[in-house]
């Protein structure tokens, strides 16, 4: 038998890394995606995590999985489909078998494959492979348990440690199959447990291990290459899309020359906001951790009405507490961005879960006429940007400003080549500067918006409130003054328009088909409009991330397509508002809701249906 | 010290026309509060009053500093951002019982919690006034309004209470018609650093007209009410002779001359005592067997969560790399494409 290992050249791969919530597996397949954007390969990855922490070991439930894609040409999702996955027991395999490409390959613990395992995962059966019909795919069982055992026995550690090690075996192993470098987990795993020096140690025994394991048994594990992509040159980092918000509005505040202001209450899957503003004391951010989401925004209301950049962050159900709020800041006209990371709703739905569904309640979702700036991202590295313009609108047209990401963007995580902050927009808030003439609501003329004059500022005191008021802020009743006001604070926010570049078409910039998405799915839809075109067919992409105000030339850009198709993560919200604000058109509708991001495969399949209909 | 500023009372009178009931307790609170911003040397720009929604409420478009009318119960909230956002302000929070501890009663806990350095000035007419009189979470048990035609069947807040339970530094409790003591209690409310909360018993002339006049009737005042003053024995009555003695662990009136009694007896206030346990028993006194403690019943030094806030952030920054959102921006792992 030839002992040589089999070479397998591939343009992109996707490994999905499964276990136990408390495998570690979320940190195994960061470090992995680390260390291959690293070596220059484009990436994009996707934890999906069980909500509850520790949910019965070895149930399907309980299953936490991270999937990276990576790869030598550009990557926008983190791949339909695992060409590798790793499964540190069979529930992991259960509950990752329908994400597995057909003949993909499957490095399971077999030390896990155990009567009592197979039970725990209700297997009925004591062949699992066979159960899920898994026979066709290349299966590489390795003893993962016994040999962490075997690398740690000298050590001297409790069983329970050194079971807690064996996701740096499994690290070990695939990073040679993929031929990661080894020096950058190292000084991660030296960093991490500094303190601790004999975990270091047992860390790298055992790292070790699985990466020699590899190379012993070479003619059992492939060896895949996947070359560097070629990339814009410059300085990069990997980045998510929570701390890329949490750091565009940091880039606001120094642009704007104000301190930034956070009041949150932890919720999944924001509360990553939260946490790295909290840890930004360095810059001067000051975070208030507030007693619900009630108390977020309203912290948040009085910060910006004394002056600060001031921004709340939640998901759905936060979003819901924060409505009566918001509509303060409408009536009073304070710049504040909100950030709301959705999730699976209604209620507490689906924590972990990604959806678009706030969409309305964003747009809609509170008492009077309400309108405010809706703005959302698109991938993980680019909610900086967002978060950044969220913020300059804000402050330069003084009104509330929503910014929707969700929890594929939050948490999913990609290569981000590092802007410097000197080409940066500039950001001018509308501080007031002539005592003598200020009226707190006078207006622009352009834009509408009024000036701002907070506490602390000589001759500038007056007062505003959540009653309807008139030019000086004092409380009106008269019926003329509020139909003027509705319309003006409707106006201003359709003036920020000019703020707003224009829509623009990828692709296809005319043809048969234009798909429509807005928000989170820009990787997926990417990729799709992409293999369409492989295909000959006229496709384009008009991805959408203004969306209170649209961009001012979405009718002229819906025109040049036969057909028109909404594809996002809910039962049409996005549709409606189009059907509403561009009634000239039809328009076809592609939705999901099962907490999941869609596929590039079953995104085709429906515009392959819909260009023969 | 900064210089005499010279503010009057009118230098805080707005131009807006007072809309109160003639005959409403807020026109006397209104009147305390402005006389205590004149004589507090603090500068006219840097006096922020934010209120939620109420009769109450509506003070500040009748103060010409700066102000905020905010939404039902949140007014506590709004007053901690603004405090945090720029902690030279002397902040103000009005609120009515119903704003403070039906809707806003998270907000009015954990505000006291942390020790935010707010004025909160607690309006206290046991009635929700703006919406027309139904019951308030400081109403009695049985009481009749609108909303309970058959007595309510529900303890009240005692609001002192929640505020010692929220580890509070500072309580006070004034009456509307006292204007000079409500003024005294004011100026200590803001000179205290960290939440000061000042009950004042209220009368809503409308709705709940004479809930306090037991109290604050002038005939029966000084039997009715004890005037706490630090350092001084808890001495009351329209001769002064009766006082307060601590007995098994329960406060006593005794009358001086009595039984022995003299004024050395008698428990002398101590507002700076951290243990609560004599407030608590005095913010609990009522008619008809004990007087209503008035006065600053409790104020201790403790550390107030701007101050905090200012000092960590100063700190962390005095040794920190990062110092700019470049050097954030490349910070920990980064690579280079050429
Ligand atoms: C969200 C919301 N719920 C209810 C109301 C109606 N509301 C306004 S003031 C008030 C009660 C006011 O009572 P209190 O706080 O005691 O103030 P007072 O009028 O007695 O000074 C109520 C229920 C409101 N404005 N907002
Ligand atoms: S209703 Fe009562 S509380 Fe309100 S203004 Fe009139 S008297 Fe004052
Ligand atoms: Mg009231």
């Amino acid at each position: 038998m030839s002992k040589e290992t089999k070479v397998i050249e591939l343009e992109e791969v996707a490994i999905r890394f499964s276990g136990d919530s408390g495998d570690g597996m979320q940190l195994t397949g960061t470090l992995f995606s680390d260390a291959s954007a690293l070596i220059g390969n484009d990436i994009s990855t996707f934890p999906d995590y069980p909500s509850e922490i520790r949910a019965p070991q070895g149930t399907v439930g309980g299953v936490s999985g991270f999937q990276v894609q990576f790869g030598t040409r550009r990557v926008t999702t983190p791949g339909d489909y695992a060409h590798v996955l790793v499964a540190m027991n069979p529930a992991a395999v259960k509950a990752n078998a329908p994400f597995m490409r057909p003949g993909g390959t499957i490095i399971y613990d077999q030390d896990s494959f155990t009567e009592k395992n197979f039970q725990k995962a209700k297997f009925s059966t004591d062949n699992p492979f066979e159960e899920l019909q898994l026979d066709d795919y290349f299966k590489i069982p390795v003893p993962i348990t016994t040999l962490t055992r075997e690398a740690l026995k000298d050590f001297g550690l409790d069983n329970k440690s050194i079971l807690r090690s064996k996701n740096m075996f499994a690290l070990g192993l695939v990073s040679w199959m993929f031929d990661r470098p080894m020096d950058y987990m190292e000084s991660f795993i030296q960093n991490k447990f500094k303190k601790k020096p004999a975990v270091v140690e047992a860390n790298l025994k055992v790292l070790r291990s699985g990466w020699n394991y590899g190379m012993n048994m070479q003619h059992m594990t492939p060896r895949y290459i996947v070359h560097p992509a070629a990339i814009e040159h410059g300085t990069y980092r990997n980045i998510n899309g929570n701390l890329a918000t949490a750091w565009g509005l940091l880039a606001a505040a120094e642009k704007a020359n104000l301190e930034l202001f956070l009041g949150s209450y932890p919720i999944t899957p924001a509360t990553e906001v939260l946490q790295a503003l909290s840890a930004r004391k360095d810059l001067g951010v000051k975070t208030f951790q507030a007693e619900d989401e009630i108390a977020g925004i309203s912290t948040t209301i009085g910060a910006a009405f004394a002056g600060d950049l001031a921004v709340t962050s939640t998901s759905g159900p936060g979003l819901a507490l924060k409505s009566e709020a918001l509509g303060l800041s409408v009536m009073a006209e304070l710049p504040l961005v909100l950030v709301n990371v959705q999730r699976g709703g209604p209620s507490t739905g689906l924590p972990t879960k990604t959806e678009q569904s706030d969409l309305l309640q964003a747009l809609y979702g509170r008492n009077g006429e309400s309108p405010v700036v809706v703005l959302a991202a698109s991938t993980p590295s680019d909610c900086f940007h967002y978060a950044f313009h969220a913020a300059k609108i804000a402050l330069e047209r003084m009104v509330p400003v929503i910014l929707m990401t969700d929890g594929f963007l939050g948490n999913g995580s990609e290569p981000w080549r590092i802007p410097k902050m000197a080409d940066m927009p500039t950001i001018t808030p509308r501080i007031a500067k002539n005592a003598e003439t200020y009226k707190p609501y006078a207006r622009d003329e352009e834009t509408l918006s009024r000036e701002w004059a907070y506490p602390g500022m000589d001759g500038f005191q007056h007062r505003i409130g959540g009653l309807e008021k008139d030019l000086m802020g004092n409380v009106s009743h008269d019926p003329e003054n509020h139909q003027k006001m509705v319309e003006i604070r409707a106006e201003k926010v359709k003036r920020v328009v000019d703020m707003v570049p224009e829509l623009e078409v990828c692709g296809e910039q005319e043809g048969d088909l234009l798909v429509v998405s807005w928000g989170g799915t820009f990787g997926h839809m990417e990729s799709a409009v992409r293999e369409m075109r492989s295909l000959d067919h006229k496709i384009g992409l008009a991805h959408f991330n203004y969306i209170n105000p649209l961009p001012a030339n979405v009718h002229e850009v819906f025109s040049r397509f036969k057909k028109i198709i909404v594809c996002e993560l809910n039962m049409g919200q996005f549709a409606a508002y189009l059907r509403d604000k561009e009634p000239d058109f039809k328009y076809e509708q592609f939705n999901k809701v099962k907490g999941l991001p869609f596929t590039v495969h079953e995104l085709c399949e429906k515009f392959e249906q819909l260009l023969e209909e | 010290m900064a210089e005499e500023l010279a503010l009057t009372i009118k230098d805080f009178k707005s131009e807006n026309e007072v809309r109160w009931c003639p005959g409403c307790g807020d026109h006397a609170i209104l009147n305390a509060i402005q006389k205590a911003m004149a004589s507090l040397n603090i500068a006219h720009k840097d006096y922020a009053v934010i209120s939620g929604i109420g009769c109450s409420s509506r003070f500040p478009y009748y103060m010409s500093t700066y102000g905020f009318h905010t939404i039902h119960g949140r007014a506590a909230a709004v007053a901690s951002g603004v405090k945090c956002a720029n902690p030279n302000l002397c902040v103000w929070e009005i609120t009515g019982d119903g704003d403070a501890l039906a809707i806003g009663g998270n907000h009015f806990i954990h505000l006291i919690r942390r020790n935010i350095d707010i004025n909160v000035i607690l309006f206290n007419n046991k009635i929700y006034g703006l919406t027309k009189g139904q019951y308030s979470p400081t109403s009695d048990r049985g009481f009749v309004t609108k909303t309970s035609p058959y007595g309510t069947v529900e303890d009240p807040f005692v609001p002192g209470q929640l505020v010692l339970g929220a580890r509070g530094t500072f309580f006070a409790r004034s009456v509307d018609n006292n204007i000079k003591l409500s003024q005294e209690i004011f100026e200590e409310a803001a000179k205290h650093k960290g939440a000061s909360v000042v009950e004042v018993l209220q009368n809503c002339m409308i709705y709940n007209n004479g809930i306090h006049a037991a109290i604050t009737d002038p005939k029966m005042k000084k039997e009715h009410q004890l005037m706490l003053k630090h350092g001084e024995p808890m001495i009351f009555g329209e001769n002064e002779d009766k006082g307060l003695v601590l007995e098994c662990g329960r406060l006593k009136v005794v009358k001086i001359g009595e039984d022995g009694v003299t004024r050395d007896d008698i428990l002398v206030h101590d507002v700076t005592e951290p243990n609560g346990f004599v407030h608590q028993l005095l913010i609990n006194m009522a008619l008809p067997d004990f007087p209503v403690a008035m006065g600053v019943i409790r104020a201790v030094p403790g550390p107030s969560y701007d101050e905090a806030m200012v000092a960590q952030i100063e700190e962390v920054k005095s040794t920190a790399k990062i110092k700019c959102v470049d050097d954030l921006l490349t910070s920990g792992n980064t690579w280079v494409v050429e």
